[in-house]
């Protein structure tokens, strides 16, 4: 073994064109730092400057256009437009020339291998929006109390800051299956061999577990995005009004129940419908782990392969019309929670 | 953490003068103290496995992490060696690909939360035509499948010069404005839910009495609903910046993998071979390509207090 | 809606500032200008592929802009769809490439490339594997061989094995190792997204081997059905290796569909040895130099190519390779494709090793870097019957289900039939153009 000081000496340095970066790219940088949100305060202020030299009666009319305008226009371009294409091309056949009807959702909805892809949605549905929810917001309620909150926020975080790229190698030391007659390198067969003395386990193919464990590894990723974002929603919560309810004598778990949960209550549920929407087009987990196979395949990358491998953009097109489709009850539960806040205030 | 019995248990981070005098509260606080410690270490400590087994894997030699498990390596004879981190930060392009990460990513979480910003506010405090519906299309659009978006959207920007490689006045390569759009475009939908979430509960007394002193819209905005919403914005800008920073397959759609251009991501993947050969690269790139969303991270984590509304509520 | 474009027009000068500037490269005498190619190799084979490249830059002034992913069909064929594609592209696999040449998306090669010398230093297979109905699109510049058995000569000494000659000696020496108390085969099929690949060269191998090349090109062209006898022989047969619940292998089947490709051949270097026979291309060989203790080529490890099946069809070997398509037609892309043919190019590439073997017959067989390289292009010279891989020429959605069917049939032989059945449905859509 080398000295570590050794070893950090013959660190090579970052290969660095000082000259280009201190010449073009800083410049380039700086500007484009200084540069954006001047235009998007310039925008919003100007607009609003213009706004008022309207008569009086139709501001309110205008106003708010000019707020939600950029965004409609953005998403309009970036995400509507194809979309209209993509629904349009779920009715024609994979030539995009004969119009099929509902020939394409009933084609794929009655194919053999279809029944898997649902049910292992159904458990994405229900498993892990459940789970990243539990433990989200146990984690945000918990650290929220104890001196070293921001060490566990930061190592909870942690995940969602390693890119999907090193996914699949970061698993294989967590559910990696050696022989029997060899050392386990995975902790979990490691765990179940020498401490449970069981057999180990092929965690990622054997389909009586691995729906679970590719869960599972969407739930270790997303719970830090839940805890923040509930986290967030704590820190709202007016001292005074958690201070008054233990003045009247109540208990945490009583001010939990009566006071914490319904006021984040509108957090929640846009954490739980994010995270609804995150279930049904899941992609990343499946598509490194298994690519689908071992009965793990998935709405959203059964619809890459079509789209890809096949070249089947009727298909594709129309797997993600259904997957839109799915999005509405969803949606319908959030209209209701939003009226239910503004008829509170 | 101590046992709570005797001493006084650990302050959760608000503490009144009326809880201080409880003391029957506190013993019963205390015992709860330590198991909430408990709880709260326990689900840390599962959470980390799998990062801590990344990070000791990033100290081993190459074959090591398939031949014996990485908990092997806390035990002596010590084998730990820079290797990896060596052929990381070795990389010829290292440094070019930092910089266009911080290129695609610093505007391409700003414009987006800009925007957002700005609707949010009117989905949650103007009335118009179609509020409701427009918003609920909008939480739908999270579920477009971002593939089915690049043929028609790298088409259009094509057309419209904004492919890599064009060069806009300035110098600036037109790949990078295709790429801030369109991750304005998927950022979108979350960030305006997210936000008009966090503005919608704001009290509305404040609005009226703003209002009363005769403050306009853009004054409302920017003294009152953005200081307010510090720790939505600060999740948002946490979240829209990592998507970005660690997003491989749109920079590789609308800006390419040549070297001027790629982001990080590209070239940590490039390390390995094609067919893996060399995978444990991977570990120390994870941690190199982590450093900079931690940083955001860090540097945001002080706008998560408690109290930002104090006051402005009647008890 | 004019105001965000306006915005954005703003947006660009406000944050680019004015200095537009346009310099133009004018190396006198050189073509100049950049060549923007698209490919799968990263790490070493990158810098391969860069001091290949070094030589063709030096001469003709043209810059190489190279980008690399590993979901080349994704990125290619968007881009092409797009309007926006790369000039040339090197791609593992032929099938995305035969249905964007029969869309019309690709210049054909016949009038760009120089085809009187390309005849001249190329074998004919090499130049008909390049063209799609008739017509020239593609060029390999390098070859892979596939369907070798890695092994450990100690190992084999030690216990008085002999390397098997026939499919006969195959077999005998299975048994052999079994009767020893020993594994015969190692077999390691995981890869991520194309997992179930590397038993997918087992079978083709055998179905040339076993069946001939008539057999195996109706085979990949979607003329002949997946449960015809003779497909399901070759898997039968391998079924035969692989032994029932397979028994010949070490780990057995769990091993086999959870262990990376790359790590199978670990197993061939234990002390005792956890197998003995390794099947895998000559590129494994970069895997090897990763394994601790590294293992050295010669001493520690030896090759055999696998026995003919039936003896008519001695001599057939398996390639692979990528194969370079003009994406774009540019003086700068015909000027590069032009360089890969040339005996130049592959040679600075078969010296960098990598198992990567010459196709211009002009490189000389000493230029390998080592014996066993060498020898493995001894063999490619020497083949008499070599096709291409067929799962990468087939259409890569039938080429998925292959490889998802390997990982089916190993964990239960028994289902071969409906196996098959299911792999001849997606044989009836894959093929169509799309």
């Amino acid at each position: 073994m080398d000295g570590s000081l050794g070893l950090i000496a013959r660190m090579p340095v970052l290969q660095v064109d000082w000259g280009t970066l201190v010449s073009v790219n800083l410049p380039t940088l700086l500007f484009v730092i200084v540069g954006v949100p001047l235009v998007l305060v310039g925008y919003i202020v100007g607009a609003d400057v213009l706004v008022r030299r309207l008569p009086k009666r139709s501001q309110p009319m205008v106003r708010p256009w000019v707020w939600v305008g950029p965004a409609i226009l953005f998403v309009g371009v970036i995400l509507v437009y194809p979309m209209v294409g993509t629904i349009v091309r779920s009715f024609f056949d994979r030539h995009g020339s004969t119009f099929v009807g509902l020939g394409n959702f009933t084609r794929l909805l009655t194919d053999g291998g279809i029944l898997i892809v649902l049910r292992n949605n159904l458990l994405w549905l229900i498993l892990y929006p459940g789970l990243v929810l539990l433990f989200g917001l146990l984690l945000a309620v918990l650290a929220d109390r104890v001196r070293y909150e921001k060490t566990v926020k930061t190592l909870i975080f942690m995940p969602l800051a390693i890119s999907f790229v090193a996914m699949a190698i970061i698993w294989q030391f967590v559910y990696y299956y050696k022989d029997p007659s060899e050392p386990q390198t995975g902790i979990v067969n490691a765990i179940l061999v020498n401490i449970f003395h069981g057999q180990p386990i092929t965690w990622v193919q054997d389909t009586r577990f691995n729906n679970f464990a590719l869960i599972l590894i969407g739930v270790w990723g997303a719970t830090g995005f839940a805890m923040v974002i509930l986290s967030a929603a704590l820190k709202g919560i007016p001292a005074e009004l958690l201070e008054a309810a233990r003045v009247d004598g109540a208990n945490e778990i009583t001010i939990f129940r009566r006071v914490i949960l319904p006021l984040m209550m509108p957090t929640i549920v846009v954490v739980g419908t994010t995270m609804v929407i995150f279930a049904l087009k899941a992609f990343d987990v499946v598509y490194v782990m298994t690519a689908g196979n071992y009965n793990t395949d998935i709405l959203a990358r059964r619809m890459y392969d079509e789209l890809y491998s096949a070249g089947n953009y009727a298909n594709a097109s129309t797997l993600a019309v259904i997957l839109l489709l799915a999005v509405v009850p969803v949606l319908i539960f959030n209209l209701r929670q939003f009226r239910a806040v503004e008829e509170r205030r | 953490m101590s046992v709570a019995t005797a001493s006084p248990p650990t302050a959760p981070p608000v503490r009144s003068a009326a809880e201080k005098a409880r003391w029957s509260q506190r013993i019963s606080a205390g015992v709860s103290s330590a198991g909430l410690n408990v709880a709260v270490l326990a689900l840390t400590l599962a959470w980390i496995v799998p990062t801590v087994g990344l990070l000791i894997n990033s100290f081993r030699p190459g074959g090591a992490f398939n031949t014996s498990g990485w908990w092997t390596a806390l035990a002596p004879p010590y084998a730990f060696t820079l290797d990896s981190y060596r052929a990381v930060l070795g990389a010829s392009d290292l440094a070019p690909s930092f910089f266009n990460s911080f290129m695609i990513t610093i505007p391409a979480t700003l414009i987006p939360t800009a925007i957002a910003a700005f609707a949010a506010y009117a989905f949650a405090w103007m009335k118009f035509w179609g509020r409701n519906w427009i918003f609920l299309a909008l939480v739908g659009l999270l579920a477009v499948p971002l593939q089915l978006t690049f043929i028609p959207l790298l088409t259009l920007a094509v057309k419209l010069g904004l492919n890599s490689g064009n060069t806009l006045p300035g110098g600036l390569n037109a790949g990078f404005l295709a790429i801030w759009i369109a991750h304005t475009g998927y950022g979108l939908p979350f960030a305006i839910y997210l936000l008009a979430n966090f503005f919608r509960v704001l009290p509305t007394d404040l609005f009226e009495s703003a209002e009363i002193d005769g403050a306009g819209p853009v004054t409302v905005f920017f003294r009152l609903v953005l200081p307010l919403s510090v720790p939505a914005l600060a999740s948002l800008v946490i979240f829209q910046f990592l998507w970005v920073w660690n997003d491989l397959l749109v920079a590789l759609i609308y800006l390419g993998g040549t070297p001027e251009v790629a982001p990080l991501t590209v070239t940590l993947t490039n390390l390995v071979g094609s067919l893996g050969q060399h995978r444990e690269y991977l570990t120390a790139a994870a941690f190199v390509s982590m450093v900079v969303p931690l940083i955001v991270f860090f540097s945001l984590q002080r706008y998560f207090v408690r109290g930002i509304l104090a006051g402005s509520v009647k008890g | 809606m004019g105001r965000l474009t306006r915005i954005l027009a703003a947006m660009a000068i406000i944050v680019l500032g004015v200095t537009a500037c346009g310099t133009s490269n004018q190396a006198s005498g050189k073509i100049g200008g950049t060549v923007h190619i698209l490919g799968t190799w990263t790490g070493a084979e990158k810098d391969s592929f860069d001091a290949v490249m070094k030589p063709f830059t030096d001469q003709t002034g043209i810059k190489i802009s190279f980008e690399a992913t590993r979901d080349l069909d994704a990125i290619l064929q968007t881009k092409i769809a797009a309007g926006n594609p790369p000039d040339v592209t090197g791609a593992p696999g032929i099938g995305t490439l035969i249905k964007l040449a029969r869309a019309g998306k690709l210049p054909t090669l016949d009038d760009k490339l120089d085809v009187s010398q390309l005849n001249a230093n190329y074998g004919a297979d090499w130049i008909n594997l390049g063209k799609i109905d008739g017509k020239l699109y593609t060029l390999y510049a390098w070859a892979s061989l596939k369907g070798l058995i890695w092994y450990d000569p100690k190992a084999f000494a030690a216990k008085g094995y002999e390397v098997p000659k026939t499919w006969a000696d195959l077999t005998a020496l299975q048994d052999k190792i079994k009767a020893d108390g020993g594994k015969p085969y190692c077999v390691a099929l995981e890869s991520q997204a194309a997992s179930g690949w590397p038993g997918s060269d087992w079978v083709k191998e055998i179905v040339l081997s076993q069946s001939g090349p008539t057999v195996y090109d109706n085979w990949w062209q979607g003329k002949q059905k997946w449960t015809t006898p003779e497909i399901k022989q070759a898997w039968t047969t391998w079924g035969q290796i692989l032994g029932s619940n397979g028994s010949n292998v070490y780990g057995g089947k769990q091993y086999m569909v959870a262990t990376t490709f790359g790590d199978g051949g670990q197993g061939l270097f234990t002390s005792p040895p956890k197998c003995y026979m390794f099947n895998q291309g000559s590129f494994i060989t970069s895997f090897f130099d990763g394994y601790t203790p590294k293992p050295t080529a010669g001493t520690d490890y030896a090759v055999f190519p696998l026995p003919d099946v039936n003896s008519t069809n001695a001599g057939a070997h398996v390639v692979a390779g990528d194969a370079f398509v003009m994406t774009k037609d540019t003086p700068q892309a015909r000027a590069l494709l032009k360089y890969l043919a040339t005996a130049d190019a592959q040679d600075i590439w078969v010296k960098r090793g990598g198992g990567k073997i010459a196709i211009n017959k002009q490189v000389s067989l000493n230029d390998y870097p080592d014996a066993i390289s060498k020898s493995l292009a001894q063999i490619v010279v020497d083949t008499k019957i070599a096709r291409y891989d067929a799962g990468d020429l087939m259409p890569s959605d039938m080429q998925k289900a292959y490889w998802g069917a390997v990982l089916k049939f190993v964990q239960n032989q028994s289902s071969l039939d409906s196996i098959l059945a299911d792999l001849d449905k997606t044989q009836a859509t894959a093929y169509a153009s799309p």
